[in-house]
């Protein structure tokens, strides 16, 4: 039985992804919970390295990691006396969430360990960003201009609403 | 090869039900957000995988990841943006006191 | 003749502008308009009267003339509802008669109702009652008569409440409305059962006598009678509540509630005989189709005109006196028409209560208004208050005796001739009959000069005002009323109404006349000895018959006995269960509707909290059961 270090970092990454989501979603307080979520941005990002999207793994790590993050941990603060409080959470609640989560989960590992996937055709190799800027800027068929520009005047739209919204009366 | 499709959808289901739990408990709004960011978050990692491992010649699960990571981060914004506003209205982003559309 | 509308159309016009302008009145122009349109209602009627009598007549027949017919809703071909004017000799004789009194009644007013709060409206009321009086009595059709018919029951109802802040008032107008509604039900299934058989409201096609549709319908029956007398019949009971015969007459006496002039218009004069009219209108048809019907109108008159005779000796209250004497002579009247046939000298008893009708209005609104002038004087209705007022009242003493003498009969006032046609009727009819109608002849006698006496004569009692005149206003009518009780005796009234429209030459049976004159004498004999000086013989014969006194002084207790029947019998086992049904079921019904609607609402109003989470709750287990469905299943 050999074992790859791809495999190893896979284990390695999934344990780190899978312990941390949960721990995000049960700490009482706010703030170690976007803590924890860091660690799960950035095990998401190791993921994508390891499928070779090193692209992807970059966005990730510096939108999610280094912007939302930040974003949600001055949002705590500012909210600060409120959010220091720890999150009380009801036992009754807690449990029945847990129940229909879990079931959720057995359903969704069942379906997911029961299909057939397509034959596995992975490929070694870095997707080159050459070919990813093509992509994105080109008109043609599998090909994502549109989109593109599309998400560039929602983000816009986002920074205007932002303003709007959060400003001062 | 070693690693599965199957695990990495695995450890993705996990995430998604851990940001559901989340979402489901948490009393705080900006603790589901990041719930909510788990989800998303699940659903990002298997586009990008199904991309890699079914269909290695195209690049649409690719994007779609790159364009969900956009999106989420003008949702994070907006989103954010309103919480300010309503601890600003009502000192408290507490969710069971936000039953009104006006206050 | 079409100015005869104006006739009508003046009192309404004159309704309308007092009802909506009187209060920005002074109340005596108020009364000076009112009584001017009238005036000019009441010369109008005078001229139609004349052009149609002098017209010459058709075949010795006066033609009935229908000036103005408008079609007023027409539902179908055949069946259609129109309002016009007919001019016949009966009608306009009432025309004449409603005018006049109405005239007297306007004049005399100002005198009585001056000062009262109300004028302006109480001149509103007369004039409506003036008006859908007179649509009564010229109505074309069945139906036109129905609806005027229900008008003046309204506007009985207003002006019995005149006072309306006083309790007994109130509740006289309720019991008179109620009591003459329930028996306008009658009228009206009597009115669809007539037209339905017969396709047409009109009534000169109802009474043409060959109508097809009528003589088809002759031989159906129903409940052993034919349908045609079951719907005449029905038309009686509607006539019988308006014209106050037993056992519908309870609402008569109490609407003395009302002033005193009112009473004299409307529950003397005038719409009292409303049933008189509706049967003398139909009399054909009675004739024709259904004899025994009016046969029984004919007793049902009599038995009425006994018990209110009766009812009326022992009565003290003087108006009540005159109510149950206008009921008794409303009897009279159904007693000539009962024992009337068609034509010549069977013809009589029609001729001669369409005279009573004529006479009876007159010298019966002479005695409420002479009533009225003693009420004025000693503010008080009964007879223990007055007497000995000859000297002070002299005017008013004079005309109330004209007026007692022709109500007794006693020639040559009026009430002679058309009484004694009645009884010369009554005696061709049977002779039971015959003597039966004397002897409340008699009675009639008795009880007007009882009251005559009492008030006039008697014991004086002490008044904290000397009683004094009426002012010029008040005796200038009794005057009028009291020359029209002395020579209406006179007039030829056979020449103009008679029951087939030939004239009738009316010739005093010497037979009956001598007798009544005579019973009438005795009658009035034995009230002098017992009420003109005091004598104790009245107190010890009530005592000896104390049992009959006691009833008749309660009217035989028939109210009680309504009341008995509606309050213990109908409210307490019909109306009640009824009403416990639909407060519970039917109500319950709409309310269980009502709360199950809001228990539901209340229920599933929990879903729409605005909670997010519990959306998204719903949500996670919608999709997992979703999913598990589509999974296993």
């Amino acid at each position: 039985m050999d074992i790859t270090f791809q495999q190893v970092v896979f284990w390695v990454l999934a344990v780190i992804i899978s312990v941390f989501s949960v721990m995000t979603v049960v700490s009482s307080r706010i703030l170690r919970s976007a803590t924890y979520l860091i660690f799960v941005l950035f095990g998401t990002a190791g993921l994508y390295f390891l499928l070779n999207y090193s692209f992807l793994g970059a966005v990730q790590l510096m939108i999610y990691a280094g912007g939302i993050v930040v974003l949600y941990v001055f949002s705590i603060l500012l909210t600060s006396s409120e959010s220091r409080k720890p999150d009380k959470l009801l036992k009754k609640k807690m449990f029945a969430a847990l129940v229909a989560s879990l079931a959720g989960l057995g359903l969704c590992l069942f379906v997911t360990l029961k299909h057939t996937f397509l034959p596995s055709r992975f490929q070694e190799g870095e997707l080159p960003v050459k070919e990813i800027g093509h992509a994105l800027l080109g008109m043609d068929k599998y090909q994502f201009l549109l989109p593109f520009e599309a998400i560039s005047i929602l983000l816009l739209a986002c920074i205007i609403g932002g303003i709007l919204i959060a400003r001062k009366r | 090869m070693g690693i599965q499709v199957e695990y990495y959808l695995i450890v993705s289901t996990i995430m998604l039900f851990a940001g559901i739990y989340g979402f489901l408990t948490r009393r705080n709004l900006l603790a589901m957000l990041i719930s909510v960011e788990l989800i998303l978050n699940s659903a990002d990692i298997n586009f990008a995988v199904f991309n890699r491992y079914l269909f290695p010649d195209k690049l649409e699960g690719f994007f779609f990841t790159l364009f969900s990571i956009g999106i989420s981060a003008a949702e994070t914004a907006v989103a954010i943006a309103i919480i300010i506003n309503i601890y600003r209205n009502i000192q408290n982003i507490q969710v069971k006191d936000i039953d009104k559309m006006k206050h | 003749m079409e100015y005869t509308i104006f006739i009508i159309l003046l009192p309404l016009f004159m309704f309308l502008f007092l009802g909506l302008a009187g209060n920005k009145m002074k109340p005596v122009s108020a009364g000076i308009l009112g009584t001017a349109s009238l005036a000019t209602s009441a010369l109008l009627s005078y001229s139609t009267a004349w052009q149609y009598f002098t017209t010459p007549r058709i075949e010795g027949v006066f033609p009935a003339v229908t000036p103005i017919n408008i079609e007023w809703l027409r539902f179908t071909e055949h069946l259609h509802i129109d309002l016009g004017i007919l001019l016949d000799p009966i009608s306009v004789m009432m025309l004449v008669v409603i005018t006049t009194v109405s005239l007297m009644v306007h004049i005399y007013s100002f005198g009585y109702m001056h000062g009262e709060k109300g004028f302006q409206r109480y001149y509103a009321f007369l004039s409506l009652f003036t008006f859908s009086m007179l649509g009564l009595v010229v109505a074309t059709n069945i139906f036109q008569m129905y609806i005027f018919w229900e008008l003046v029951g309204v506007s009985s109802y207003l002006l019995i409440g005149f006072y309306y802040t006083k309790p007994a008032a109130i509740a006289a107008s309720k019991k008179a409305f109620i009591v003459t509604r329930f028996a306008d039900l009658g009228f009206l299934i009597g009115i669809l059962v007539l037209s339905f058989y017969s396709k047409t409201f009109n009534f000169e096609a109802l009474c043409s006598g060959d109508l097809p549709t009528l003589s088809a319908a002759a031989g159906q029956t129903f409940m052993g009678c034919s349908v045609l007398a079951w719907g005449l019949g029905l038309c009686f009971v509607g006539g019988a509540g308006k014209s106050a015969m037993f056992p519908l007459h309870i609402w008569l006496p109490d609407a003395m509630e009302g002033p005193t002039p009112v009473s004299a218009l409307i529950h003397a004069a005038t719409m009292v005989v409303a049933g008189v009219y509706l049967v003398a209108r139909m009399f054909p048809l009675y004739i024709d189709y259904a004899p025994n019907v009016l046969v029984w109108i004919g007793y049902i008159g009599a038995f009425t005109s006994l018990y209110a005779a009766i009812v009326a000796c022992v009565q003290t209250d003087i108006k009540r006196v005159l109510a149950f004497s206008t009921i008794s002579q409303i009897g009279f009247m159904f007693v000539g028409l009962g024992v009337s046939g068609m034509g010549g000298h069977h013809g009589l008893g029609y001729m001669a209560a369409m005279f009573h009708l004529f006479t009876h209005a007159m010298f019966k609104a002479l005695l409420f208004l002479g009533a009225g002038a003693i009420i004025h004087a000693v503010h008080s209705n009964e007879m223990k208050d007055m007497g000995q007022l000859r000297r002070q009242l002299p005017i008013t003493h004079i005309t109330f005796l004209i007026a007692c003498l022709a109500i007794s009969g006693i020639p040559p006032f009026s009430g002679f001739f058309s009484k004694d046609e009645i009884l010369a009727a009554a005696f061709q009819f049977s002779p039971v009959m015959g003597w039966f109608m004397s002897f409340v002849a008699a009675l009639t006698a008795f009880y007007m000069f009882r009251l005559y006496y009492n008030i006039f004569w008697g014991k004086a009692s002490k008044h904290e005002h000397t009683p004094h005149e009426a002012p010029a206003s008040m005796t200038t009518p009794l005057i009028i009323l009291a020359a029209i009780t002395c020579v209406a005796g006179f007039i030829p009234f056979g020449e103009f109404v008679s029951s087939n429209g030939q004239p009738y030459i009316i010739h005093i049976d010497s037979t009956v006349a001598i007798t009544s004159v005579v019973i009438a004498l005795i009658s009035i004999s034995i009230a002098t000895i017992f009420y003109r000086k005091t004598s104790v013989i009245p107190e010890r014969l009530a005592r000896t018959f104390h049992g009959l006194y006691t009833a008749a002084s309660h009217r035989f207790y028939i109210d009680e006995v309504y009341l008995f029947i509606t309050k213990n019998i109908i409210f307490k086992h019909i109306s009640a269960p009824i009403a416990w049904f639909d407060r519970h079921i039917i109500d319950g019904a709409m309310n269980l509707l009502a709360t199950g609607t809001q228990k539901t609402a209340y229920a599933i109003r929990g879903f729409q909290s605005g909670q997010i989470q519990q959306y998204a709750w719903v949500f996670l287990v919608g999709t997992l059961l979703i999913i598990s469905l589509l999974l296993f299943i």
